[in-house]
């Protein structure tokens, strides 16, 4: 409960692990940071340290599934999907080949380590790839589910995962993650917000405060950025006809503009979206940079209030 | 068998000529280059079936040097993958033949590849699952010397060393060009044998048009344990047509149809 996205990743696979042989899982010296090492402490014969070396990393990857294993390939998503942007796209994606692409430390909540770290990009680039899904997962129950989910699923993959420990939203009794599918976790008729990640909690948070001042905010999780679930966002967009998104990641190429391509084509209305203004990150606390970039519960609110007026 | 590899060689050329000039693009010397090395690796080593491309214990064969698929193809469908006839669809719309290799769409293709740099990765990971499953195919990878110049291929040269990987037996198609020219004066990628003993390979330096030192080599890789085998084949580009031997434009340029019959005469010597 509460605790970081990575570390229920490194959980699922773990466990994933113990019942199936086929799950094998690379990083790129960074295991005991996305927590791929969990894995490789209980599966070392599955498990392969390839080093400072994100490019081989995801090739060999690449070929273990060619071979009918299911792999992991972990490391801090800048890394991974930025230096072996290439290799995931011709050796991974071109290929068509069951590779799970796992990035943590993603966004400004990495923190202290500052702009080289954090990326900003990464939803961006891995949507632009043809076969590629994305997920992003708003809690650590949802992390282990979506984990469990892609390994189910036949095709490239990325997860995306961070580094701060955030609050549990999901009861874990009963809960089922659905690849593709939104999820409503809060009914409301004025306004939609929709989120992913780490703004999900955020967004609850808002809307619970515009409960208080009579407004009706409905909340959304698009952890699943691709394939989006653009039924939903056409029946929200008929419901409440205003649109906020929030993402902790550039508001280039991200969910918003994700819900804005399909809403632009099938239920044009209003779409806000809160991001990175095409920027890089800084150092300092992953959890002050959040406010810092303004990506929380007040901006929301404040361009709830834009809207409504 | 060596009689009989040279004809299906010979074969193999005459086939990638003609491809090509249907296809009105692509890349024939550094197809004709590696033809014998694929030719010896289809038709002697690799155990293989071609009614069941996706068997499971094949030995696996990827193309690093993706854009010399048309001797790829010629060997896969002398071998049966696929109809001969096929071969004149290559590079257009409809086709199964793509202008570098496409494990999705053509039978007998165990990696997607065009991307310089990728292949031998992509090797050491079917190697891997081959060790986890306790299986004892090979993998062979086949690159170009140019294709050294790729950061990635040393990444993979540490990794194929540090997992003791003896089951990958990997080529270096050294016919010396690449399309700006001259590997020396784009960028040099010799010595080539010490840098990859340097890695904690074994290597093997032949002539890569003798099949026997092609044999020969292959059969010490099998009997190395403990680390990979490179073999380093000294190679003529563009080799048995005369007029594209170790002429850099003829890196990426199709033949005429007049050429292309010319070439042919001169492949089947008459």
């Amino acid at each position: 409960m509460n605790s970081a996205t990575r570390e229920a990743y490194g959980a699922a696979l773990r466990d994933l692990g113990r019942v199936n042989p086929n799950i094998v899982a690379l990083d790129a010296d960074l295991a005991g940071s996305t927590k791929s090492a969990m894995f490789g402490k209980e599966h070392p014969d599955r498990f392969f340290d390839m080093g400072i070396s994100e490019a081989d990393m995801i090739g060999t990857a690449a070929g273990l599934a060619t071979c009918g294993k299911i792999p992991f390939a972990s490391s801090f998503s800048v890394f991974v999907t930025g230096r072996a942007f290439e290799q995931i796209r011709n050796s991974v994606c071109n290929a068509n080949v069951n590779v799970k692409v796992v990035g943590s430390h993603a966004g400004p909540s990495c923190g202290e380590d500052g702009s080289s770290h954090q990326a900003v990009e990464d939803i961006a680039i891995m949507r632009a790839l043809p076969h590629m899904t994305v997920v992003v997962p708003a809690d650590d129950v949802e992390a282990y589910a979506a984990t469990v989910a892609l390994a189910d699923h036949t095709g490239p993959a990325y997860l995306r995962v961070a580094r701060l420990a955030s609050p549990t939203i999901h009861e874990e009794e009963g809960y089922k993650f659905v690849l593709g599918k939104g999820e409503v976790l809060r009914e409301g008729t004025d306004i939609t917000v929709v989120a992913c990640g780490m703004m999900v909690p955020r967004a609850l948070h808002a809307a619970e405060l515009l409960a208080d001042e009579g407004i009706s905010a409905e909340v959304i999780n698009m952890a699943t950025v691709k394939p989006i679930d653009a039924d939903l966002l056409v029946e929200c967009a008929k419901k409440t006809g205003k649109i906020i998104t929030i993402e902790e990641g550039s508001m280039v190429g991200g969910l918003g503009t994700a819900v804005a391509e399909v809403l632009s084509e099938r239920c044009p209305v209003p779409v806000r979206r809160i991001g990175l203004p095409d920027v890089f990150g800084i150092s300092g606390p992953g959890d002050q940079l959040l406010d810092y970039y303004r990506l929380n519960a007040g901006h929301i609110i404040e361009v709830a209030h834009e809207l409504l007026a | 068998m060596c009689n009989d590899l040279l004809s299906i060689a010979r074969e193999m050329r005459v086939h990638i000529v003609e491809m090509l000039a249907a296809a009105g693009s692509g890349h024939p010397g550094g197809s004709l280059s590696a033809t014998d090395i694929i030719a010896d690796l289809y038709f002697q080593h690799m155990r293989l079936d071609p009614e069941n491309p996706a068997w499971e214990d094949r030995d696996r064969f990827v193309l690093a040097k993706g854009h010399a698929a048309p001797a790829l193809y010629a060997a896969l469908a002398l071998r049966g993958y696929f109809p001969v006839e096929d071969l004149q669809g290559l590079r257009k719309i409809g086709s199964h033949l793509q202008g570098h290799p496409c494990m999705s769409s053509t039978p007998g293709v165990d990696m997607s590849t065009g991307s310089l740099g990728q292949g031998l990765s992509v090797a050491n990971g079917m190697a891997l699952a081959g060790r986890i499953d306790g299986r004892s195919y090979y993998v062979y990878c086949l690159m170009g010397d140019g294709e050294l110049q790729e950061g990635q291929v040393w990444e993979a040269a540490m990794s194929a060393a540090h997992y003791g990987l003896d089951h990958v037996i990997a080529f270096v198609d050294h016919n010396g060009l690449q399309i700006d020219g001259h590997n020396d004066e784009v960028m040099t990628v010799t010595p080539i044998d010490e840098k990859f003993r340097a890695f904690g390979w074994d290597v093997v330096c032949i002539d890569g048009h003798d099949f026997k030192q092609i044999d020969d080599a292959i059969a010490h890789a099998k009997a190395t344990k403990g680390k990979p085998t490179l073999v380093v084949c000294e190679t003529v580009k563009g080799k048995g047509v005369s007029f594209m031997e170790n002429q850099v434009d003829w890196h990426g340029v199709a033949p005429t149809p007049e050429q292309a019959t010319a070439a042919v005469a001169e492949i089947r010597g008459l």
